[in-house]
């Protein structure tokens, strides 16, 4: 099967100077971004997990161009994305657009719902003549599962999960192909973030869109994504398709990760297997040489802190699939 | 209570001047009886707490699972003390501990209470923890407070505790202020404090959820260890399905200041009594397999102003009759052996009968909630009252 691949990011770079003394000289760098290679494949959902500092954001925002990177490339539709300018930068962006974290910041509260979603609409006037535009928003509020009339109430008249529906909704507003979801449901409730999930399924099958589903929740990401990239320190460790990271890890920070997300059954309390890491995350100013894992590894050894691991693909018992560790092999943890 | 229960490690405290106070008949630590507390504000009145009862016995771990609003930290923080009154006013019920109500203790007596018999761990961390003072005078100060040691001492002492919530390197890092470790270590650092004076009860608020799922998992791990080295009572306050079925001996799932569902963990799981456990645990999806669409609970939680009529579940509720509308919210009554819920159905429920009437669908409910009265025909103060609320709106 050959499927079409809508973004490419090709070994992405960003490294934030830290700057001190009194002539603000550069002493160092946090590299929150440092190599970052995949696909995304056009109707498909990628999703990337990883722990706080790991680069998940830093890389929302780089895949948007909000940030300029250090390194790297980024090609949409066979396009490279950092070499455009002016005009064809906008007429770009169009095509890739974010579903923000947090639903209560993310909407200015002294604008209406009808000017949040139409907004959009005014940067890129060509779009729809603006005699249109009032339809077309409550179009795509009708589309989200909201009421069309309430069009001229403002953000604090929502709950939390309608205030997620209205940020989609905005998202939605430029037919985007892609859709970068920056831990779109972990401020919500249980209950409200599955009716998020769900939505997004929905609108997904019904639009053809892509997403890059970006999120710390491991069983959100598995529900909702066909393929999983892992995220440690600016690095993609292991990345496969959804049952390959998640039935046959072969990474051991995967397998740790995987191991501590509790499971909400009561019975598997005794027979699971728990890998606890010790410590915390390096920080990400100052990682460890070679491979990243390697101070909280179980498996380290000489080699791990000399030669970096390189992300290729690597048997995990019933297939290969991409992982970066000298020794990878499957292990079963969920 | 029971001080000497075995453990080494005691041999350098010194004797507790609340030792014998504090008795607990049959192991019964904590018991919270129809508790109710609202909040008095600009906008109205809103009832948080609407009779919440639960026992908590030594050893044992009570979860109290809900939503954001459900009224869980309120009735933690009721049983500490610690609400702002106002806008809270305590409007009925008790807490006791160890038979003696401590909502009427006077304040001085009630110090005793609060710290060395029942403490209690925050959610925030950095918040919860004071940025201007080092993290080991923050610990230490329980010891000079509460037993009047001296400064060389008491620090000597949250050095100890600092080792036993395993802070590496603590005799350096007692003089380090909060910022300067990292959310788990902070967490680590709120739960020194809190044990420091060997508490019978711990209350922890949600004490993982800002943390990574790595981090997470030692934090839990230290509390279990905790508890079962003091035989502490552990009330474990969640939202996370996954963390409550790992730890906890019982659960009591709260919804609009209530609890609609008491029972044992494993029950509870394998079969729901109260179709908004039901609802919530089919709406989690699963690490261990790749689900079909998730059957999410229409709808929202109510405005603890305006709690519908009737259940407060019902307009949410696949199993909601007319009774459910109509009749006063169902009591919590044993509906198997051992077992407590709020609902008129919960035998249906629980054997999720197919011959069970269901009156609407999820959809319905969806779309009575999503366009239903509540938004549709706002009143003019209410609409006011709804702006009032503001961002976040929740507990």
């Amino acid at each position: 099967m050959t499927r079409e691949v809508v973004l490419q990011a090709e070994n992405l770079v960003k490294h934030y100077p830290i700057k001190a003394g009194v002539l603000r000289r550069t002493v160092g760098h946090v590299k929150a971004l440092d190599g970052v290679s995949f696909e995304l494949y056009k109707g498909e959902t990628l999703g990337i997990v990883g722990e706080s500092g790991c680069g998940k954001s830093t890389l929302a925002r780089m895949l948007l161009r909000l940030e300029e990177p250090t390194a790297g490339k980024l090609t949409f539709d066979g396009v490279d994305v950092y070499s455009q300018k002016g005009a064809a930068m906008r007429r770009l962006r169009r095509d890739i657009q974010i579903v923000f974290q947090d639903p209560y910041t993310s909407l200015n509260p002294r604008k209406t719902v009808g000017d949040i979603v139409g907004e959009p609409f005014e940067i890129h006037t060509d779009v729809l003549p603006k005699g249109d535009r009032r339809q077309r928003v409550q179009q795509l509020l009708e589309l989200v599962g909201l009421n069309p009339e309430h069009i001229n109430r403002y953000p604090h008249q929502f709950s939390g999960g309608q205030r997620q529906r209205i940020g989609i909704a905005r998202g939605l507003a430029l037919n985007p192909k892609v859709i970068i979801c920056d831990e779109p449901v972990s401020a919500l409730d249980v209950s409200v973030q599955a009716q998020v999930v769900n939505l997004l399924g929905e609108l997904q099958a019904g639009l053809g869109l892509a997403y890059i589903f970006i999120a710390h929740d491991l069983s959100v990401v598995r529900h909702i994504s066909d393929r999983v990239g892992v995220m440690y320190l600016g690095k993609i460790v292991e990345i496969g398709d959804e049952n390959q990271i998640y039935s046959r890890p072969t990474h051991p920070y995967t397998q740790a990760l995987l191991s501590a997300v509790p499971m909400p059954d009561p019975t598997t309390r005794d027979s699971r297997e728990q890998i606890v890491l010790t410590g915390d995350v390096p920080s990400p100013a100052n990682p460890p040489p070679a491979c990243r894992f390697h101070t909280r590894c179980w498996k380290a050894q000489e080699i791990c802190s000399i030669e970096e691991p390189l992300l290729v693909a690597r048997p995990d018992g019933e297939s290969a699939h991409d992982s970066a560790c000298h020794f990878a092999e499957p292990r079963v943890v969920v | 209570m029971t001080l000497s229960v075995g453990t080494g490690r005691k041999a350098d405290v010194e004797i507790l001047d609340t030792q014998g106070l504090w008795q607990p008949v049959d192991g019964l630590l904590l018991e919270v009886d129809q508790l109710q507390v609202e909040f008095r504000t600009r906008d109205g009145v809103a009832k948080a707490i609407n009779g919440v009862s639960f026992e908590l016995h030594q050893g044992e771990t009570l979860a109290i699972l809900g939503e954001s609003g459900s009224g869980k930290s309120v009735t933690a923080q009721a049983i500490m003390g610690i609400l702002d009154s106002p806008p809270a006013f305590l409007t009925g019920g008790e807490v006791r501990y160890c038979g003696r109500n401590i909502l009427t203790m006077p304040d001085e007596e009630r110090r005793r209470v609060r710290g060395p018999e029942i403490s209690m761990v925050f959610q925030d961390a950095l918040s919860a923890l004071n940025p201007v003072f080092p993290v080991g005078w923050q610990i230490a100060e329980m010891f000079r407070k509460h037993r009047g040691m001296n400064k060389r001492d008491s620090l000597d002492k949250a050095v100890s505790l600092m080792e036993r919530v395993q802070i590496p390197g603590a005799a350096q890092r007692v003089k380090a202020y909060p910022h300067q470790f990292s959310g788990g270590m902070r967490q680590r650092i709120m739960i020194a404090m809190a044990i420091a004076l060997d508490p019978a009860v711990l209350i922890a608020d949600e004490p993982t959820t800002a943390l990574d799922v790595t981090v997470q998992a030692q934090i839990m791990k230290l509390l279990n260890d905790l508890q079962q080295e003091r035989q502490m009572g552990l009330v474990l306050i969640t939202h996370d399905l996954g963390v409550v079925a790992d730890v906890a001996d019982r659960i009591a799932v709260m919804y609009a200041g209530r609890i609609v569902e008491q029972s044992d963990v494993f029950e509870i799981y394998a079969s729901p009594a109260h179709p908004y456990t039901k609802g919530l645990l089919e709406s989690v999806p699963r690490l261990d397999q790749k689900g079909q669409e998730l059957a999410a609970i229409g709808g929202l939680p109510p405005n603890l102003m305006r709690i519908p009529p009737g259940c407060p579940f019902n307009p949410r509720c696949r199993y909601a009759q007319d009774i459910c509308r109509v009749d006063p919210p169902p009591p919590l009554r044993e509906v198997v052996y051992g077992r407590m819920a709020a609902c008129h159905f919960s035998e249906l429920v629980l054997a999720d009968s197919p011959e069970l009437e269901v009156t609407q669908t999820v959809d319905d409910v969806q779309a009575a909630l999503e366009y239903g009265p509540e938004p549709e025909v706002v009143s003019e103060p209410d609409r006011i009252a709804e702006a009032g609320r503001g961002p976040g709106g929740q507990t």
